[in-house]
C-alpha cells in the first residue's frame, strides 16, 4: 500500500517552536521549509536547526525538506546540512526539467552510502511552478526511483501565466490536469498548491473539492488548521467503504478459489478496482486513526 | 506537618497563627453558625446619599486595623479600590487589611500603600504583573491569603474573613441603595461576588456614577444592606471593564488542545440530553465550547445549564437553545452582559451560591462538566494557578479548585510545553487544586486520565486519542525539554494558599532569585 500523502504541511525551518510542534498536528507529511519560508539571511540557520530537529525529535509521520533550488547558492548546502540527519523526503522547488532530478539523486546516493543509510531510502518529489516545468512533468517524475510525488506551486505558475489566482481556479486547470496526467503516467503521486487564505474556510473546502474530482493525492497545506480539513475531505464516505469492504472480500474469496474471475453482485471486478478498494480503506483507516469523534 | 498531599506546611504561620492542613477534598465537615452584619437601623426619611469618598470613610468610622472588602467585576477598568485606599492613605489610616474578590493589573498602583503601611494584609483570589512580583518579594505583614471563589464566600459566611466596610462600585444604584450591574456607562453584568460582601459587611458604601431615582429595577443588591452612597464621575473605563464578545483562539495549539478535550468529554459518556457545564475563560478551554457546540448540534442534544464566569460564546448557545439556563457570578463580555440585561434565563448569582463548599449545596455540585485551564499539574494530577516557573505570584485561585470538586467530570486543558518549560512536572510548585478532583489532563502530545477514574479510562480506551500515563506524559515533554531545576526557596511563607474548605493547601515560600 502506497503512503497516504492527503497534507503535506510546511513549516518554517527556521523557527524552532513551530519545528518542535510540527508533529502534533497529525499531518501525513511534514515539510521542514528551508526555501520560501527562510529569508536570505536565516537560510544558514534554517538548514542548521532543520538538520537538529530531524535528528532529535521524533515526529512519528513522514518528514521531508524543501530544499533550495539547486541553482541557487542554498541548494546544494542544503542538502550536505539535511541529508546526514535521513529525512524521508526531499521536495525539489522550482523543478525545470529531469536533468537536476538525476543530479540530486546522485548526490543523495553519495549521502546514503556514507551515512550507511540503505540505498534507495531517502525519497524525492517536485513541485513545477513554470510552464516549462509542466512541459517537462512527465520527465521530471519519471527522472529517478526515488521520486515519489509531483506537486504544483500555483504562485509562481500564475506569476508566469500572466494572470492572477481567481476563486474558481480555472486558471489552474490545465496546468492541475496536465500535472496529474504526467504523474499517473509516471505511477506517482500528485499534490496539490496551497491556498493561502487561511481564515477562508468555505474556499478551501471548494478547492478540496475540486482537486479531489480531478485526482489529486493530497494538498499542500500552510496552517496546522487546514489539516483535519483536508482529512475529512479525503475521508471516504460509509457508503464508499461498505462497497470498497465487499470488492476485497470478493477479491480475496477469488484468489481462495484460485478462480481467474472476479464478481460482486454480478459485476466483473477487474484489478484497477481492487487497487481502488484498498486506497478506499487506506484512507479511512487513516482518518480513523488520529482519534477523536 | 505535611498536609494529605505531602506538602509541608507549619503548625504555625507567623501572621496567621495556628493553622489546619488539607485533609482531602471532602474531609473537613464544618462546625457552628453562620457569621452576620451588625444590626443597625436607618431611619425613615434618613438620607444614604455623602458627598465624597473621604465622607463615607468619616461616616463609617474606618479605623486603624479593619478590613474592607471590593468586588473585581471591573477588572482592569476599576476605578474604586484604588481611589479608595488612595483616600484612606490620605486620612493617615493604617494597617488595612484588603478583601477584594481579587486584584488585577490596575491594582498595581496600590503597591505604595503596601510600602507605606497603610495596607498590611491581603486576602484575596491571586495577583498578576508588578503586585505579584511584589507580593512574592513579602511585604506584608501576614502571607499573602490566597482563596478560591467559593473559599471567600465559605470564609465570610464563617466569619473567617470580616469585614467591616465594603465598598461596592455600583453601575446602577438608586437614591436608597438599591443596586445592579446591567444599567449605565460601567455595566459589568453580574454582581455575583458583590452580593456576598454586601450580605455580610458590618458597613456597606456604595459608589456610583450612575443615581437613578427610587426604585431601581431589576435590584441585585437591596437597599437593606446598602448604609451609605457616593456619586462620582466615573467608576470603571469600559474598555477595562470587558472586552467585545471574547472570540474562539486561532492558535492551533489550542484548537487541538480544545479538541481532545471536547472528544474527552465525548467518549466519557457526560455529553448527554441535560448536560451541564462549565468552560474557564482561558483560550483552550474556551475553544472546547466550539467542538462540544459542533456535537451537540450533530446529535440533535440539548444541554440543561452552563455555569461561569460567563462569556458571549455561552450566551449564544443559549439564545440558539442549546442551552436552557445560564448561571452567571462575573460576566466576561460585553455580550455576556447584554445577555444577562436582556434574557431572563441568563441568571446572576452570588459567589456562595456559585461555590461555596458549606451551604447547604452550590451550583458546581450540580456540574457534569468543567473544563479548566492550568499553569502547571503534576504526576498527581495536582493543579496549579497560582505561580511561574519561577515561583512568582502571577495568577488567581478563581473556581478552579471548586468547580473540580463540585464537577462529575473535570478535564484540565494546559499546553504540554510552554517554551521550553516542561507543564507536566514531577511535582507542580503550588497546589491550588488536588489532584484527586481532577480527572483528565488534555495537552497536545497526549492526555492522561486520572487512575482512578477507571470508569472513564475503559470508555476511551478505544478512542484512538493520544491516551496514556501522567507519567508518560511528563517523560514527554522532559525528554524535549529537560527536567527543569528545583526553584530556590528561602523559609520565608510570603503565601498561603487556603482551599475551599479553609484548610491550607499549600504555601508560597519566597524564591531566592
Amino acid at each position: 500500500m502506497e503512503k497516504l500523502r492527503r497534507s503535506m504541511m510546511f513549516v518554517p525551518g527556521n523557527n524552532p517552536g513551530m519545528l518542535l510542534n510540527a508533529g502534533i498536528y497529525g499531518a501525513d507529511t511534514i515539510i521542514l521549509d528551508c526555501e520560501d519560508a527562510v529569508a536570505i539571511t536565516e537560510k544558514d540557520s534554517a538548514r542548521n536547526l532543520v538538520f537538529q530537529a530531524i535528528s532529535e525529535l521524533n515526529y512519528g509521520t513522514e518528514v521531508a525538506v524543501r530544499i533550495n533550488h539547486i541553482s541557487t547558492p542554498f541548494g546544494w548546502d542544503d542538502l550536505k546540512r539535511v541529508l546526514p540527519a535521513k529525512p524521508d523526503l526531499i521536495r525539489l522547488p522550482m523543478a525545470q526539467g529531469p536533468e537536476e532530478i538525476r543530479q540530486i539523486d546522485e548526490f543523495i546516493s553519495e549521502a546514503e552510502e556514507k551515512n550507511k543509510f540503505p540505498a534507495g531510502s531517502i525519497k524525492m518529489m517536485a513541485a513545477v511552478e513554470t510552464p516549462k516545468g509542466l512541459r517537462f512533468a512527465y520527465e521530471i517524475a519519471a527522472a529517478s526511483p526515488r521520486m515519489v510525488a509531483l506537486a504544483i506551486g500555483a504562485e509562481d505558475f500564475i506569476a508566469n501565466l500572466k494572470t492572477t489566482r481567481s476563486k474558481l481556479g480555472r486558471e489552474l486547470l490545465a496546468a492541475r490536469g496536465q500535472l496529474v496526467l504526467a504523474a499517473r503516467e509516471a505511477g506517482i503521486q500528485c499534490i496539490d498548491t496551497v491556498f493561502s487564505d487561511i481564515n477562508d474556510e468555505e474556499g478551501f473546502k471548494r478547492e478540496l473539492e475540486l482537486i479531489k474530482e480531478m485526482g489529486f493525492d493530497g494538498k499542500s497545506v500552510v496552517n496546522p488548521r487546514q489539516v483535519s480539513v483536508v482529512h475529512d475531505f479525503f475521508a471516504p464516505t460509509a457508503k464508499e467503504m461498505d462497497h470498497a469492504e465487499r470488492v476485497l472480500a470478493a477479491y480475496q474469496e477469488a484468489l481462495e478459489k484460485k478462480s481467474g474471475v472476479i464478481s460482486l453482485n454480478g459485476k466483473m471486478i477487474d484489478l484497477p478496482i481492487v487497487a481502488r478498494a484498498e486506497r478506499t480503506l487506506a484512507y479511512a483507516k487513516a482518518a480513523a486513526g488520529k482519534g477523536g469523534k | 506537618m505535611k498536609n494529605s498531599i505531602g506538602r509541608e506546611i507549619p503548625d504555625f504561620i507567623p501572621g496567621l497563627g495556628k493553622v489546619t492542613g488539607f485533609g482531602g477534598a471532602f474531609a473537613y465537615k464544618p462546625v457552628g453558625r453562620t457569621a452576620g452584619a451588625t444590626l443597625t437601623t436607618c431611619l425613615p426619611r434618613a438620607d444614604k446619599l455623602l458627598a465624597s469618598i473621604e465622607t463615607a470613610i468619616d461616616a463609617v468610622g474606618l479605623k486603624d486595623g479593619m478590613t474592607i472588602s471590593f468586588h473585581h467585576h471591573f477588572r482592569n477598568g476599576d476605578r474604586i479600590l484604588n481611589r479608595v485606599v488612595e483616600a484612606i492613605a490620605k486620612k493617615g489610616i493604617r494597617d488595612i487589611t484588603l478583601s477584594p474578590s481579587s486584584l488585577n493589573t490596575v491594582n498595581d498602583a496600590l503597591i505604595p500603600y503596601i510600602e507605606q503601611g497603610v495596607i498590611t494584609a491581603i486576602e484575596t483570589s491571586g495577583a498578576r504583573g508588578k503586585m505579584g512580583r511584589f507580593l512574592t518579594e513579602g511585604h506584608l505583614k501576614k502571607p499573602l491569603h490566597i482563596r478560591s471563589h467559593g473559599g471567600r464566600a465559605q470564609a465570610i459566611e464563617s466569619g473567617a474573613i470580616h469585614i467591616d466596610v465594603a465598598f461596592l462600585g455600583a453601575p446602577a444604584c438608586d437614591r436608597y441603595g438599591n443596586i445592579n450591574g446591567i444599567q449605565g456607562q460601567s455595566a459589568c453584568g453580574s454582581l455575583g461576588y458583590a452580593i456576598q460582601d454586601a450580605a455580610y459587611a458590618d458597613q456597606v458604601v456604595a459608589i456610583t456614577d450612575n443615581l437613578m431615582p427610587h426604585p431601581l429595577f431589576p435590584i441585585s443588591i437591596p437597599q437593606t444592606q446598602v448604609d451609605y452612597i457616593v456619586v462620582v464621575d466615573s467608576i470603571g473605563d469600559p474598555t477595562g471593564i470587558a472586552s467585545g464578545a471574547l472570540r474562539y483562539t486561532k492558535d492551533p495549539k489550542e484548537l487541538l488542545i480544545a479538541k481532545y478535550a471536547a472528544d474527552v468529554l465525548d467518549y466519557s459518556g457526560y455529553l448527554q440530553q441535560d448536560f451541564s457545564m462549565q468552560l474557564g475563560s482561558g483560550g483552550a478551554s474556551m475553544a472546547v465550547g466550539r467542538f462540544i457546540k459542533t456535537k451537540m448540534l450533530e446529535r440533535g442534544i440539548t444541554g440543561s445549564f452552563g455555569v461561569g464566569g460567563m462569556t458571549g460564546v455561552f450566551a449564544e448557545m443559549m439564545e440558539e437553545g442549546l442551552f436552557k439556563m445560564m448561571f452567571d457570578v462575573q460576566s466576561f463580555d460585553i455580550p455576556a452582559i447584554d445577555s444577562i440585561k436582556k434574557n431572563s434565563n441568563h441568571l446572576e448569582m452570588s459567589a456562595s451560591y456559585y461555590a461555596n463548599p458549606h451551604n447547604s449545596g452550590a451550583i458546581v455540585n450540580n456540574l457534569d462538566a468543567v473544563i479548566l485551564s492550568a499553569t502547571e499539574v503534576d504526576v498527581d494530577f495536582n493543579v496549579n494557578v497560582i505561580t511561574d516557573s519561577n515561583g512568582v505570584i502571577m495568577g488567581a485561585s478563581g473556581g478552579h479548585c471548586d468547580t473540580a470538586a463540585g464537577a462529575k467530570l473535570t478535564i484540565v486543558v494546559a499546553p504540554l510545553l510552554r517554551g521550553r518549560l516542561p507543564m507536566v512536572k514531577d511535582a507542580v510548585q503550588t497546589v491550588v487544586t488536588p489532584g484527586e478532583t481532577v480527572d483528565a489532563i488534555v495537552t497536545e502530545r497526549g492526555i492522561a486520565i486520572n487512575p482512578k477514574r477507571l470508569d472513564i479510562i475503559d470508555k476511551v480506551k478505544h478512542s484512538g486519542l493520544p491516551i496514556m500515563s501522567i507519567h508518560e506524559l511528563k517523560d514527554i515533554a522532559y525528554k524535549l525539554c529537560g527536567k527543569p531545576e528545583a526553584i530556590g526557596l528561602s523559609d520565608e511563607i510570603v503565601g498561603v494558599v487556603e482551599y475551599r474548605d479553609g484548610t491550607i493547601i499549600d504555601v508560597i515560600r519566597r524564591p531566592i532569585l
